[in-house]
Order: structure tokens, then C-alpha cells, then sequence
């Protein structure tokens, strides 16, 4: 172990300069964090992004930051890609523009970030935001709690940012195995960063998956059976219980490794006693439900998204939920299919194939659900529609090379080709993705009270999806034709047009997040004319339409009841929504404290130091942790009361503006 | 002694009777390990009963369970968790030591 004052940190070994593209992304990055500074500084906005934004405990504040995080992560991830495919692009018979230990950190980080800095904070985010309102609650179960994960997540996001400034991120890729992750043939700081910016932000998660479970099935409102719930929630309920089991397994699988490189032991050396295979298995007992935990609240999103543009009650409810359910387990027996060529016996290959065959089943009965929702519907073709159709089309085809790829003996022939990076990309940018940006248009005017601007959404979406399949299908073509995943250069002619196909859908898709941005400028500009003052823009289905745009503090003045499983719905026909009661009663809200922000920028110095070796500052970072939780606990009074006067005086502007628009 | 009569049978004595087991059901794996008295293969099964014992003995004595006491949902979330554990570790099992045998056996 290290002893010195500062670790191995040193200014020679961690500045960037092996490579001008590393030092022009450290100078963007290092930019980028300069211009929000010094935007805010100059706007003197520092008092308000801190007292209602960075210390809030308001679940749907909390989900506007974590989805604010998933589109800057989009962003940077996306920049990796891009970068990947244009090396590719003219990387034949010479060395391109990168050089290998840099495209390297490349594809490592932009699986990293795609994975658990975008999607995760997205799905997070989106689920904050709706999910309470769906069951009918005014918070989650733990609003602290909940401020602590999106911080530790935030840590972890800094982690992997800071890497391309101090040091260098992780050249294993984003799985990280041994034994080339090990100190032996990896002996600098990037697997570090990986394993730290990992553990951090998977606390984060598993309390998120916790906070989640509980505020389902404590916090609904009377008569919201479970299986009176909207999709989003069970799938969410889902997702969150997948998070509590599978995270641990990673938690524990890294921590095994971060032991094996700082400790010298010997856990997943081969040399050492140790075995190289237990890593691989211990990560994908967590890595495969965590691709269902990213793709199954896309699931209940596009529910949610198709009955309401389609204008009509979800098809076999029941079967959707079961269905979320059965998935949800199936997704626990079927990790092997991630190491098929490890050389495991017949009967252990062909159990874990047949099981990962068995899991469309239930995912097909999805499918046809959403088809028959729409059959005959009145279909609004609104961007969130449109994600939804494109979903369906282009998950199926990812969904059909799945099974495909779940015989062992074409798996052997495929395993760590393109075919591979073709095919799981075919079902996280529709199935999860997709799926995000879908509710992120739908329930954008929910989060600010006005509603994005439909072309610049629809040519996202048509940019994304033409530039999916360019970037894509050449790389099953690719695959075929042997090329395997992650080539920094190649010497085969025949395979230069496809990747140059492949270059030109990275492009398309860089006109749809441009595309992105432009929406969200224009939308932010014509705010005044896009305002959504009735809270229920899309003649919505279900509770969280029920609340005002963007929602009081406490949702619900007066807790719903709930009938039917489209609650919202049910009580239009029944002439039962907008009913104001005699008198409103006062109410309980958490007050915001700075506590979770403390706790992310202490974890932020413990991954930083412990990336480094500085271990006295690791230590005492750790306390430091301990001390803010121990404070916190302590504290008496978190909850401060919003006066039934005060509730009346926000329902007032409400339903002012519901008169005003003709719906009372 | 007169507050240990709480409701649930959490008393002194069932706290004590917990810790006294978790004890002894710590020493004996320990014990066998450090003195070698059984082989290999014995030693292996006798600490992995003494840890599932252990973790029964956690279950009845310090988080209360019992079939009749306990709601049926909370018994429910515990059998999901023992159905994971099992998948996990028994799965793990399985494909290791069918690699094990396929390579060094």
C-alpha cells in the first residue's frame, strides 16, 4: 500500500497530454464545468439553485435534477460514440486519430456512462417525478433518503467526468474483467476510477430501489389496490425490486476486485489461487436483471404513453402485469448466456439457453398488448406515440437476434463480434431509451407547466430512429463478416463501407440530440404561449394529470379515491375530479436540508482519494459520511406544516386557472 | 427482568438464547477450520451448515420471525429473497463446479 501524502497523484503521470484528443476533451470538460459556474455566478442564482434545487427533498425537484444529469451524461456518452465510429471509420490499414490506449478509455466509458450515468439517472429520474403522483402520494417514503441517492449518483458521474482531466478512466472496457483489470496488467489509476465511480453510484441506486418498494406499497391512496396501479408503477415496483437484489452482486463483485488490486489478494487471479471465471459470474448475476431494470420502466412508460394516445384503457392489464412480474424473475436465471463460450457443460448451457428463450415469452405478450391497445384506437401521433411505434417495430427485431443469440452454438460464433454490440444496442436504445425520451416528452409539461414543441420532437425522434438503423444494421452485416467489438484498427478492406455507414448513422443521430436541444430552446421561449394551466394537457388517464403543472409541493390537496385503473378517467365520466372540499386540511412537508449534497461530495473525495491511494483522506472522508448521517438522524424536527390557509390560497390559482380554461 | 415480557416474544432470555447459539455456531466453523480435525470435504459441509443455521437463528431470534407471527406478506418477501439466494448461490455453484470438473477434475 501507498503511504505517501498524496497517494501515487503526481502532476507528470496525471495530466493528459498522451494524447491531444484526451487534452482537448479534458479542456471541454474542465470548460464545460466553467461556463455553469460562472453562468450562475453571473446570474447571482447561487442562493436559489441551492435553497430550492440542490437541497430540496421535493421528490419531483429531486427527478428534474436526476434527469438533468441523465441528458449531460447523454451528451458525453453520445461524444464517445461518435468518437468510436469515426476512428473506425478510417481506421483501415492505419492507426486513425486515436491512439489505442485512448479509444480504449473510449468504449470503456461510454459503456460506463451509457449504463449508469444516463440511463440509470434517467429512468430514476422520470420515476421521481410520476410515480408518487400515479399512486396518489404527496412525497416518497424517504425524501432525505431519496436527496442522498441522486448525490451519491451525482458522485459517481463526477468520478468518471474527472477521470478524462486527472488521470486516465479504465481501458478494460465497461465490464472490466480480470484478469486484464487486475493490478498486474493494469497497474494505473483507471480501473479505479471505474470500480469507484461504480460503487458509489451503486449505493445510490440500491437506496433508490428501497425508497421505491416502500412508497408503492405504503403510500398509495385509498382504493389503489395493487392492481388498480397504472403500468409505470408496477413495472417500477419491479425494477425496484431488481435493483435491491441484483445491485449487492455488483457492489460485491467490485469491491472483490478493488480487494484483489489494493490488497495484493487474490480472489480473481488465476496465479494467485484464485479464478478469473467467478468475476465474470458474479457481474452478470447482476448485469442481466440490470438490463431489465433499465428496459422495464421504458415497458411502463410506452403503457402509459400508447392508452393515452390512443384514447383507450390499456389491453390485458392483467397479463402486462404478470408478464412485468415473470420477467422480473426469469431475468435472475439467465446469466450464464453473457459467458457461453466460458466452456460450460451441455446441461448448464442448454438450461441457461432455454431460460433466456423463455423470457420472450413474456416480453412478447408485452408486444401484442400495446398492439392491441392501439387496434382501433384513436391515435394522436404525438412524439411520445411515435417513440412508442418505433419501439415496438425495432424492439422486436433486437428481441428476434436475442433468441437467436441464445443458442450456444451460434452464440459461439457470434460472442464478442458486432453482431453482439449490434444486437444489445438494438434493445437499449428503443427498449430503454426510447422509452425515456418518450416520457420525457409526455411529462415534460408535468415537471414545468409547459409542453415541448412537437416538430423539433418529431424530427428528434426521426433523426434517432433513421440514424439507429444506419448505425446499426451494418454492424449485424459486420458481425457475420468476423469482425469483433472494440477494434481500434483493421486491415479488411470489405468491411470499411459498412462502418462508413455506420459513421453516417452516428451523424443522423447527432441531428436528432441536436434536434433534442433545439426542442427544449425553442419550447423554453415559447413558454408563455405552450402553457399547460389545466395539469392534464393529453386528456390523460391517470392521477398524476390529477395534480396542477407543475405540481403544489404537497401534489394532492385532497387525496383521491380511487375506482378504476384508469383513476382519472373514471372520475371524468363520473363527474367526480375537480371537487373542492369545505375546508383543506394542513399538511406535513419535509424541510430541505444540505445533508445529501454533504454526503455525494464526501463520497465524490472518498472515490477521488481512494482512486489515488491518498488513504488519510479516504479515512477521513469516510467519517466525515458516517458523522453528517449520524447528525442527521438526530435531528427532531424534518418536517415542517403547510397550513390548510396556505393550501387553500395554492388551490385557489389553481382552479382559477381551470376556470379560466373552460374546464370547470 | 419484569420489562423483558414484551410483546412477540422478545424477551431477555429469547435475546440471549439468540446470541449464545450465534456464538457457538461462529466458534465451530472457526474451531474446525483452525484445527484441521475434519477433511476437507466435511469441513466444507459443516461450515456451510453452521452458517445457514446462523442465519436461521437470526431470522427467529433477532428479527422475529415465525410462520404463525409474522404478516403473510412479510413471510412472502422472505421466501422471494430465499428463492433469489438460491438461484444465485446454487446457480454459481453449479456453474463452477461444472467448469472445475470440465478443467481440472
Amino acid at each position: 500500500m501507498d503511504m505517501r501524502i498524496l497517494g501515487r497523484l503526481t502532476a507528470a503521470d496525471a495530466l493528459p497530454f498522451y494524447s491531444w484528443v484526451a487534452v482537448g476533451g479534458a479542456v471541454v470538460t474542465v470548460l464545460g464545468l466553467l461556463t455553469i459556474v460562472g453562468a450562475i455566478t453571473f446570474l447571482r442564482k447561487w442562493r436559489y439553485v441551492w435553497t430550492e434545487w440542490m437541497t430540496s427533498l421535493d421528490h419531483k425537484r429531486i427527478g428534474i435534477m436526476y434527469v438533468m444529469l441523465a441528458l449531460v451524461m447523454l451528451v458525453r456518452g453520445f461524444v464517445d460514440a461518435i468518437m468510436m465510429r469515426a476512428q473506425q471509420a478510417v481506421a483501415l490499414n492505419s492507426t486513425g486519430y486515436l491512439p489505442p490506449e485512448h479509444f480504449d478509455q473510449i468504449f470503456s466509458s461510454h459503456g460506463t456512462i451509457m449504463i449508469f450515468f444516463m440511463a440509470m439517472p434517467f429512468l430514476t429520474g422520470l420515476i421521481n417525478i410520476i410515480v408518487p403522483q400515479q399512486i396518489g402520494a404527496r412525497d416518497v417514503a424517504f425524501p432525505f433518503m431519496n436527496s442522498v441517492s441522486l448525490w451519491l449518483t451525482a458522485a459517481g458521474a463526477g468520478l468518471v467526468l474527472i477521470s478524462l482531466v486527472v488521470g486516465r478512466f479504465s481501458t478494460a472496457g465497461w465490464t472490466g474483467y480480470p484478469p486484464y483489470s487486475g493490478a498486474e496488467y493494469n497497474p494505473g489509476v483507471g480501473v479505479d476510477y471505474w470500480i469507484w465511480a461504480i460503487q458509489v453510484s451503486g449505493i445510490g441506486t440500491t437506496l433508490s430501489g428501497i425508497n421505491f418498494i416502500v412508497t408503492i406499497l405504503k403510500r398509495r391512496a385509498p382504493g389503489m389496490k395493487l392492481m388498480r396501479m397504472p403500468l409505470f408503477c408496477w413495472t417500477t415496483l419491479a425494477t425496484s425490486i431488481l435493483m435491491i437484489f441484483a445491485f449487492p452482486a455488483l457492489t460485491v463483485t467490485t469491491a472483490l476486485l478493488a480487494l484483489d488490486r489494493i490488497f495484493d489478494m487474490h480472489f480473481f487471479t488465476n496465479a494467485g489461487g484464485g479464478n478469473l471465471m467467478n468475476y465474470i459470474n458474479l457481474f452478470w448475476i447482476w448485469g442481466h436483471p440490470e438490463v431489465y431494470i433499465l428496459i422495464l420502466p421504458a415497458f411502463g412508460i410506452y403503457s402509459s404513453v400508447v392508452s393515452t394516445f390512443a384514447a383507450k384503457r390499456l389491453f390485458g392489464y392483467k397479463s402486462l402485469v404478470y408478464a412485468t412480474m415473470a420477467i422480473a424473475l426469469l431475468s435472475f436465471t439467465v446469466w450464464l448466456h453473457h459467458f457461453f463460450t466460458m466452456g460450460a457443460g451441455a446441461g448448464v448451457n442448454a438450461f441457461f439457453g432455454i431460460a433466456t428463450m423463455v423470457i420472450a415469452v413474456p416480453t412478447g405478450v408485452k408486444v401484442f398488448d400495446w398492439l392491441m391497445t392501439l387496434f382501433r384506437g384513436r391515435i394522436t401521433f404525438h412524439p411520445s406515440m411515435l417513440w412508442a411505434l418505433g419501439f415496438i417495430v425495432t424492439f422486436v427485431i433486437g428481441g428476434m437476434t436475442g433468441v437467436l443469440l441464445a443458442l450456444p452454438p451460434a452464440d459461439y460464433l457470434m460472442h464478442n463480434s458486432t453482431f453482439l454490440v449490434a444486437h444489445f444496442h438494438n434493445m437499449l436504445i428503443p427498449g430503454a431509451l426510447f422509452g425515456y425520451l418518450a416520457g420525457y416528452m409526455f411529462w415534460f409539461p408535468k415537471a414545468f407547466g409547459f409542453t415541448l414543441d412537437e416538430r423539433w420532437g418529431k424530427g428528434a425522434f426521426w433523426c434517432w430512429i433513421i440514424g439507429f438503423y444506419l448505425a446499426f444494421m451494418p454492424l449485424y452485416v459486420l458481425g457475420f463478416m468476423g469482425m469483433a467489438r472494440r477494434m481500434e484498427r483493421y486491415e479488411i478492406s470489405a468491411w470499411q463501407p459498412f462502418l462508413l455507414i455506420a459513421a453516417l448513422g452516428a451523424v443522423v443521430i447527432l441531428a436528432g440530440i441536436t434536434c433534442l436541444v433545439i426542442q427544449l430552446v425553442v419550447s423554453i421561449r415559447k413558454r408563455n404561449e405552450k402553457r399547460d394551466l389545466t395539469g392534464d394537457p393529453w386528456d390523460g388517464r391517470t392521477l398524476e394529470w390529477l395534480t396542477s403543472s407543475p405540481p403544489a409541493p404537497y401534489n394532492f390537496a385532497v387525496l383521491p379515491q380511487v375506482r378504476d385503473i384508469d383513476a382519472l378517467h373514471d372520475m371524468k365520466r363520473h363527474g367526480s375530479v375537480y371537487v373542492r372540499p369545505k375546508q383543506y386540511e394542513d399538511i406535513l412537508l419535509p424541510i430541505n436540508t444540505g445533508a445529501g449534497v454533504l454526503i455525494g461530495g464526501l463520497a465524490f473525495v472518498f472515490g477521488f482519494s481512494a482512486v489515488w491511494h491518498i488513504w488519510w483522506v479516504a479515512a477521513a472522508a469516510l467519517l466525515a459520511i458516517l458523522a453528517t448521517a449520524a447528525a442527521r438522524s438526530f435531528r427532531d424536527k424534518t418536517e415542517f406544516c403547510l397550513t390548510g390557509s396556505k393550501v387553500q390560497e395554492i388551490e385557489n390559482r389553481h382552479f382559477r386557472d381551470l376556470a379560466r380554461e373552460g374546464v370547470l | 427482568m419484569k420489562r423483558a415480557k414484551a410483546a412477540g416474544g422478545r424477551t431477555l432470555g429469547s435475546y440471549l438464547t439468540g446470541y449464545v447459539l450465534a456464538l457457538v455456531l461462529t466458534a465451530v466453523p472457526f474451531g474446525i477450520a483452525a484445527t484441521g480435525a475434519l477433511s476437507m470435504q466435511s469441513a466444507l459441509i459443516a461450515i456451510g451448515a453452521s452458517a445457514i443455521v446462523q442465519v436461521l437463528v437470526h431470522l427467529r431470534y433477532f428479527l422475529h420471525l415465525g410462520l404463525r407471527s409474522t404478516p403473510q406478506e412479510r413471510l412472502l418477501a422472505i421466501a422471494f429473497t430465499a428463492v433469489l439466494i438460491l438461484i444465485m448461490i446454487g446457480g454459481s455453484l453449479w456453474i463452477m463446479l461444472n467448469l472445475y470438473y470440465r478443467m481440472w477434475a
